[in-house]
């Protein structure tokens, strides 16, 4: 059995939070952003992690590469935990790990030439190549997302949304690395576009043998690039499984209310839906519910629910929810 | 756009297309600039003064020392201003041209003005930028020393240093330098605070490039138009505190001069009669003041258009 | 007669870069009780159309064309004919609830405010008539909740609170322009149900505004698709999903990625969308379009009709595009 590229084990995030009428003396309140959160990853794998607002899901991918204080093990390449390394030591792993944004114009500095974007993860991590080395990598990396070339001295409000995307993954790839953190990388671009940036990111991951962490908040397009998808509820894992095991069989209760809520753009079968409706409002954050997070708004909800965690248990299809059979994934 | 022409399947067959100049940001800036008359015409007039406070003592027939003795004494009739005498804006009591006085007076101030401002630019931008980025507590300590330093009344300062040192071109420089950055590094903090959570910056941080390249490759050139218009709006306010100090008498030694000097002596001279000695300086320290004031307007709206 | 008639409205921004045409020719019509969905993308001008029927562009926006409520000539009217007929007639529901609602009021006060001015009732019949209202939009223990503020509710929340206020006055027309894009998916559904729910309740005519054609699936009977400031296709919404006749259309639904189908590589719409600096002389999407020809940059065929119902603009034909 392969080591695998990446192996989280129990991630935590908590971030203290101060309300503005606060005293000075007042304990600030925590924010437990990621309560736990384990998941492995094989190189050349692609693991779609969705949720809605509060679930974590950004948290996490910043945790990863030590952009916010975490506590737990993420272990690279079943040897170095880069939660332990110091900045220092950290700066040679990030040309391993790198990271796509939500907002394509936004994650490009504005006075910056594409080229020079490009280039800069180069400039830091391989000071030693020559001006014309540099330029030749960033002409080959643009041509190979989809730009011309010789746009290289352009800047970026001088490009559409879809093509600021393409700027942003160059960027992220031009170091080669092995893993590619996309957080939400086609929620700002229109449909027509967002399903170019999903064949290019699929097309590279090929090609390339890269390792994909996906996060977004639609469904379709999680399900349409990922090969295991992972379900967060306020910090938590729901469901860890396969695509497909997932959206065939989605066994938690949260991902089958998920699932019944995405539009299918098919009108005979929209009104044929069952829609699961969710009772109440999310819980905020910093008030989560006892026992299961998900229970305040569960359909199905008992006892056990507010008195216990729910473990997530299971082999190749994992869910907490205390009342599914992990092992025949049907209801208890 | 890029492909407004193009058939979405030409793009792989152009390979050998020449590379395309890129529109930066400052070009459209410079665009917009050059749209705004009154901040065009107020550059025209900045360009004209400093031409004239460069060449000035060199085109007058007189020396700003030089005493004309025909004049001295009774300067209210015999110091006029006119071609004939050589003396373009007139004298002052002691027979000295102001023409060339003036075109002294206006070097002085502008002096004061842009170094003064060029010593709380780059003080204050390195300062500020540097306590917004790094945050916690480093931030609070350094922004205290900041609130500590403006709270210290400005004028008297700089009056005893100029009382205990002696009054010089080289103190007057120390005394304004001293606190002029305050403003600048309050003003720079608050932008780079804002500037600190955008997006760029946080992938430049997951990229791992530095905390000093990211200052100064990605905070400083996005400043540059905030540090720039409050550039221009700070001159004018050296050049009045320099004035000032000069009116009180207390500014940069005789026969040196500045255009606060020129105004004090002028403005005693006007029960004479002779308003020219207090006018001609007077116009140049409003025109000059005023043509700073709407470039730093201008240079504002070309920079952040929304911001109208 | 119809409840809304739509004669060639065209919306231009005069802009320091030029004239931006953002709705190029636009036509169409809505009967009493009728759900119209409008999709496009960016640069349709899908949300100007709105602004512009409902009077709201910005100052430097200019309209050209007709729209008739009621048999009544509402474009660039005088805002007093304008604003009878807001609120009271035509309601407006926008994307983001929280730049919509005023942070520093009640929302009993903001409700209140629109029966009070509207209907002259007083201020305690107003909000009693609010407080049935937010029950109506499912809005738990509302008559607790109605003397909050905005921020003190959640985004799915305050855009019920919108629906709400929308409905108020019984309007016979309501504009719905992105309403569920800035909330999450299990909200989204929430809403649209409400909506549904209320449409067949209320019966008031519906447009839905959005660039999400499976939320345009569950609720709207009719649906216009705009790219670049025209009209592409108009279709009721079963024979649109099942037939498309316009080739944007189709590569629209074919780029889509779906949950309940397995595909492979997506079928993608090449090329990027419109420029409206410079409006196109022809059809807009020629540029990206993969039966485009020579007179496609030229000219768009008016929009036809060729079946029942159905209209397209488009210069090949139905049998070319098979």
């Amino acid at each position: 059995m392969t080591t695998p590229l990446l192996d989280v084990s129990d991630l935590r995030v908590s971030f203290k939070i101060r309300s503005d009428g606060d005293m000075p003396w007042t304990k600030p309140r925590e924010l437990k952003a990621l309560n736990g959160v384990s998941l492995t990853l094989n190189a050349g794998e692609t693991l779609g992690i969705v949720g809605e607002s509060g679930c974590g899901k950004s948290t996490l991918a910043r945790a990863l590469i030590q952009m916010v204080p975490a506590t737990g093990k993420v272990l690279w390449q079943g040897q170095t935990d880069l939660l332990t390394l110091t900045p220092r030591q950290m700066l040679a792993y990030r040309s391993q790990v790198q990271m796509v944004f939500q907002d394509p114009l936004a994650s490009l500095n504005p006075r910056m030439s594409v080229g020079a974007i490009i280039a800069e993860p180069l400039r830091t991590h391989h000071p030693d190549l020559s001006q014309t080395q540099i330029k030749q990598r960033v002409q080959q990396m643009m041509e190979r997302v989809g730009l011309l070339s010789n746009q290289i001295n352009r800047y970026p409000h001088e490009f559409s949304g879809g093509q600021c995307q393409r700027i942003g993954i160059a960027r992220a790839l031009i170091v080669g690395p092995k893993l590619l953190i996309c957080d939400e990388p086609v929620s700002a671009l229109d449909v027509s576009i967002q399903a170019q940036v999903i064949n290019l990111l699929a097309e590279l991951q090929r090609d390339l043998g890269l390792a994909m962490i996906f996060i977004a908040h639609d469904l379709s397009v999680v399900k349409h690039i990922s090969d295991r998808v992972m379900v967060l509820y306020l910090g938590r894992t729901m469901e860890l499984a396969a695509a497909q095991a997932l959206f065939a069989h989605a066994a938690h209760p949260y991902t089958k209310a998920l699932l019944s809520a995405v539009p299918i753009p098919d009108p005979a079968k929209e009104r044929a839906k069952q829609m699961i409706p969710l009772e109440g409002d999310l819980p905020s954050p910093m008030s989560p519910p006892s026992g299961c997070v998900f229970r305040t708004r569960c359909a199905i909800a008992q006892d056990r629910c507010a008195r216990e965690v729910p473990a997530l248990l299971g082999t190749r299809h994992q869910v907490a929810c205390h009342l599914v059979n992990t092992a025949t994934l049907e209801p208890v | 756009m890029v492909t407004a022409k193009l058939r979405a399947g030409d793009l792989s067959r152009i390979t050998d297309m020449a590379e395309v100049k890129g529109r930066s940001l400052w070009a459209d800036a410079r665009k917009r600039f050059m749209r705004n008359k009154a901040a065009v015409a107020s550059l025209l007039v900045l360009i004209i003064i400093t031409l004239f406070s460069l060449s000035g003592e060199a085109i007058a027939p007189w020396t700003n020392e030089e005493i004309d003795f025909n004049v001295i004494g009774s300067a209210d009739t015999e110091g006029m201003p006119s071609f004939a005498s050589g003396h373009y804006f007139g004298t002052d009591d002691l027979g000295r041209d102001l023409f060339a006085r003036s075109a002294q007076g206006t070097r002085v101030s502008l002096m004061v003005g842009f170094v003064g401002t060029f010593i709380a630019v780059l003080v204050g931008t390195v300062y500020g930028a540097v306590s917004g980025y790094v945050g916690g507590r480093t931030d609070a300590i350094m922004m205290r020393i900041v609130d500590i330093l403006s709270a210290i009344p400005y004028m008297f300062v700089l009056i005893l240093l100029l009382v205990m040192f002696g009054r010089s071109m080289f103190m007057i420089f120390v005394g304004i330098g001293l606190l002029s950055w305050l403003g600048m590094a309050r003003i720079v903090r608050g932008q780079t605070l804002s500037l600190k959570h955008k997006e760029y910056i946080e992938a430049a941080q997951a990229s791992g490039v530095s905390s000093w390249k990211i200052i100064l490759r990605h905070i400083l050139p996005n400043l540059l138009g905030v540090v720039a218009v409050y550039t221009t709006l700070l001159i004018p306010d050296m050049i009045m505190a320099e004035s000032f100090i000069s009116f009180l008498g207390l500014g940069v030694q005789e026969p040196l001069t500045s255009l606060g000097a020129l105004i004090s002596e002028g403005s005693k001279a006007i029960v004479q009669g002779s308003l020219w000695q207090l006018y001609f300086p007077l116009a140049f320290f409003t025109v000059t003041l005023y043509a700073f004031y709407f470039v730093g307007d201008g240079l504002r709206d070309a920079l952040d258009p929304k911001d109208r | 007669m119809a409840l809304l008639d739509v004669e060639n409205l065209g919306v231009t921004f005069a802009t320091n870069d030029g004239t931006v045409t953002a709705v190029n020719g636009v036509s169409f019509s809505l009967g009493r009780g009728e759900t119209l969905g409008i999709v496009g993308e960016s640069g349709s001008g899908k949300s100007q159309l709105s602004f512009a029927i409902m009077g709201l562009l910005a100052k430097n926006g200019r309209a050209t064309g007709s729209v008739r409520f009621k048999d009544q000539e509402i474009l660039n009217a005088a805002p007093s004919v304008i604003n009878a007929l807001r609120a009271v007639h035509i309601s407006m529901v926008f994307q983001d609830p929280m730049t919509s609602l005023n942070p520093y009021m009640r929302v009993s006060d903001q409700m209140a405010e629109i029966l009070t001015h509207h209907q002259g009732l007083s201020k305690a019949d107003a909000l009693k008539a609010c407080v049935r209202m937010l029950d109506a939009v499912k809005i738990p223990d509302a008559k607790g909740r109605i003397r909050l503020y905005p921020h003190e509710f959640s985004g799915g929340m305050r855009q019920r609170v919108m629906i709400a206020m929308a409905l108020l006055c019984r309007p016979d027309l309501l504009i719905a322009d992105e309403p569920t894009t800035a909330l999450d998916v299990t909200v989204q559904a929430q809403i649209m149900a409400l909506l549904r729910e209320l449409q067949a309740e209320f019966g008031m005519a519906t447009i839905l505004i959005t660039h999400d054609l499976g939320v345009i699936a569950g609720f709207c009977r009719d649906v216009m698709v705009l790219y670049g400031g025209k009209v592409m296709e108009t279709a009721p919404v079963d024979p649109l999903f099942e037939s498309p006749s316009h080739p944007y259309t189709r590569g629209l639904i074919n780029a889509i990625p779906r949950v309940d189908t397995q595909g492979e590589t997506l079928v993608t719409i090449p090329g990027t969308p419109p420029n409206m600096l410079r409006a196109p002389k022809g059809c807009p999407f020629a540029p990206r379009c993969a039966y485009a020809a020579e007179d496609c940059d030229d000219h768009l065929a008016p929009l036809t009709t060729f079946a029942p119902g159905r209209l397209r603009a488009c210069n090949r034909s139905l049998e070319d595009l098979a």
